[in-house]
């Protein structure tokens, strides 16, 4: 009937800072109406706002993927909430601390009701400026979230040195190069920055350039939006995760009979390895781009934009995943070259 | 191209009802035809006039059902309310704010809802059991004989006796089962799922069926009076699965009626034939006959009204109720 409805889901490790979050985005003076579906009820409350409590079940789906999990409580929540559309502008999944963000970013592209009425905006997670490198090591759900945001709120900062800091976002980029970053205290980051973001948009991947893709040399000539208080960063990798990586490949033309069945059989292969993947893609004679993404073994993908005149050729991709094989997977994508 | 007959037509028996909010669920109460509304009122329409009801006063229905005499409706309030012809409403159970899943009522006054985890039972005597199933149910029926309760959940249905203190018997299937029914004989239970499939079991073997071949969910049933038919939605006609032998539908095809190039939303078996009202997601309603595929016209499709999400036959099966998730709304006379 109308516009798909917009659903951020927040997630952050256990006292990072979520709640905080989520307050400020409901009591901020911008006219829009939520509906939030949160863990434990009490801690928020707000007069024009729905609230709706949920139990995190995850369920598997019977369709011989093991890793294909989905919030069957998310399912039968948005169908409860879509009776009452015009209620609300949007919904906010607020998932526990422990929580692994996969079944529900699943349950947006599994579900066929679900994914008829509303639409993953972003996965955004909070993270401890003073406490997120120690978690890091001893709790691998810390390390899904980092890995699974395409905007992490890096929080606290006033509670750390530069050089803490500069650690802590080494340590996140190590683990995931492509999220947008944004330091705050007390969560105070502008709204612009966690909603609207259309990370799961297969168009909106060709405006995102972020820090894994840039070489000093082919800087300049993109046409991207910069999105303010995205911090650059030059060096990558100084920090490595043992079982946590990031995998980036770029190469010039692809042939598409090779590269199909292989980013396929990749994915049916390594998908409950692989948290998210990316890529924009430089088919032999096809004037347009070829945009994909994925979610563990869920993959879509399309033909987006003509490259323009005189722009360079090139396919990007980016994986990242749990004990990636990664030399493996740039040969992979390498030996699709054209 | 092939040169149909034009379809018989019974728009003109059909006196609309301005429901205006997403309609949940409708039925007859005596004569009155009630329409349970997403905004959390019911509309009674009475002839030509209609009252409305604030059963869910400034809150959202989720769940709605008829139990011959009144409307139970199940609110985003925590609140499960009877609303009768007369306009009176009770409050019958309270889930302290939490959202209702599901309701279910039997036709002796019984009723059961769930909130969460919690499953409550409601006899006839207004006296409440309680049972938390292992996961969130999704769909509640009664059996047609004695008190006990189909319960859909994850991993399987659970059937409970809330009049005994023996923990409910399993039926189980892997994933995630949404709606429940029962057959009129009490030997089947057939549950729709998550992966667009119907399991059944047949009892008391609990000898497990599957029916699949959906490209959506089933999230309608309806049993022909003689029990020889189950009719579902969640495909482009209505699949109606033959029950009429010991082994149920075990190896044989269903039947389709009244394929468009619409998805089936809601089905309802005429109370004393064979007749199926057929309602789609483009708001279209048909009425098929079974035994010779004969279709008349209710409704047209209308932009902007949306799928038809209630049915309901009168008890004589004169008269047919429909609401959609646009707030249309209207009720069929049926000549003669």
């Amino acid at each position: 009937m109308t516009d798909k409805i917009p659903v951020t889901v927040l997630t952050g490790y256990l006292g990072a800072g979520k709640t905080t979050l989520l307050n400020r985005i409901l009591t901020e003076d911008h006219g829009k109406k939520f509906a939030v579906i949160v863990n434990e009820f009490g801690e928020i409350g707000i007069d024009n706002d729905l609230v709706v409590g949920a139990d995190e079940e995850v369920f598997e789906m019977n369709n011989g993927c093991i890793c294909c999990t989905v919030r069957g409580d998310l399912i039968r929540i948005i169908e409860g909430l879509m009776k009452r559309r015009g209620k609300f502008d949007a919904i906010i999944v607020e998932t526990t601390g422990l929580a692994d963000p996969a079944p529900v970013a699943q349950t947006f592209f599994v579900d066929q009701d679900v994914s008829d009425k509303a639409r993953l905006d972003a996965v955004v997670t909070v993270a401890d400026a003073k406490w997120l490198s120690a978690r890091l090591k001893d709790a691998p759900e810390a390390k899904n979230q980092i890995a699974f945001a395409d905007v992490i709120i890096v929080n606290k900062t006033d509670l750390v040195t530069p050089e803490e800091l500069a650690e802590v976002e080494g340590r996140i980029r190590a683990i995931n190069p492509y999220a947008v970053l944004h330091r705050t205290q007390r969560a105070a980051v502008p709204l612009e920055a966690v909603l609207g973001r259309n990370a799961f948009d297969l168009e909106r991947i060709l405006e995102i350039e972020p820090a894994f893709l840039e070489t000093d040399a082919d800087h300049h000539h993109h046409d991207h939006d910069h999105d303010h208080g995205h911090h650059h960063h030059g060096s990558l990798g100084h920090y490595h995760d043992e079982h946590m990586q990031s995998v980036s490949v770029r190469l010039g033309e692809v042939d598409p009979e090779k590269f199909m069945p292989w980013i396929n059989d990749l994915t049916q292969r390594e998908g409950p390895n692989i948290l998210r993947c990316k890529g924009i893609m430089a088919f032999t004679n096809e004037p347009k781009r070829f945009v994909f993404q994925g979610v563990h073994m869920i993959l879509d993908g399309d033909l987006q934009q003509d490259w323009k005149p005189g722009e360079k050729r090139e396919s990007r991709l980016v994986f990242i995943g749990r004990d990636l094989d990664v030399e493996a997977i740039r040969k992979g994508a390498l030996a699709c070259a054209a | 191209m092939s040169v149909q007959a034009p379809l018989t037509s019974l728009t003109q028996q059909v006196v609309p009802v301005h429901a205006g909010d997403h309609v949940i669920a409708t039925g007859f109460a005596k004569d009155t035809a009630l329409f349970a509304l997403a905004d959390g009122t019911v509309v009674a329409a009475d002839g030509g006039e209609t009252r409305r009801i604030a059963a869910h006063p400034g809150a959202g229905l989720l769940v709605a059902t008829l139990d011959g005499a009144s409307l139970v409706t199940g609110g985003d309030d925590g609140r499960v309310v009877r609303t009768g012809a007369d306009g009176g409403t009770e409050e019958i159970g309270n889930a302290g704010g939490r959202w209702i899943d599901a309701v279910a009522a039997a036709p002796g006054g019984a009723v059961a809802w769930s909130s969460g985890r919690k499953v409550t039972a409601r006899d006839e005597k207004g006296r409440l059991r309680h049972w938390d199933a292992p996961s969130t149910p999704q769909g509640l029926c009664f059996a047609p004989k004695g008190y006990r309760l189909a319960v859909s959940h994850y991993n399987g249905v659970s059937l409970w006796f809330p009049n005994t203190d023996a923990s409910p018997e399993l039926l189980p299937w892997k994933g995630s089962h949404l709606d429940v029914t029962w057959s009129a004989d009490g030997r089947f239970v057939v549950s729709s799922m998550q992966e667009n499939t119907l399991h059944g079991w047949r009892l008391p073997e609990k000898a497990d069926m599957r029916m699949s071949g959906y490209p959506s969910k089933t999230r309608s049933f309806a049993w022909s009076h003689d029990g020889n038919w189950l009719a579902t939605s969640g495909a482009d006609a209505a699949i109606v699965w033959p029950f009429a032998s010991k082994e149920g539908p075990m190896g044989k095809a269903p039947r389709e009626c009244g394929i468009r190039p619409a998805k089936v939303t809601r089905v309802a078996f005429h109370p004393a034939s064979l007749v199926l009202a057929v309602g789609y997601d483009d708001g279209f309603i048909l009425l098929c006959r079974l035994t010779d595929a004969a279709e008349l016209l209710v409704r047209k499709a209308e932009k902007d009204e949306g799928q038809v999400t209630a049915f309901a036959w009168d008890r004589k099966g004169r008269r047919l109720a429909f609401g959609t998730e646009g707030g249309a709304a209207g009720v069929l006379t049926l000549p003669g």
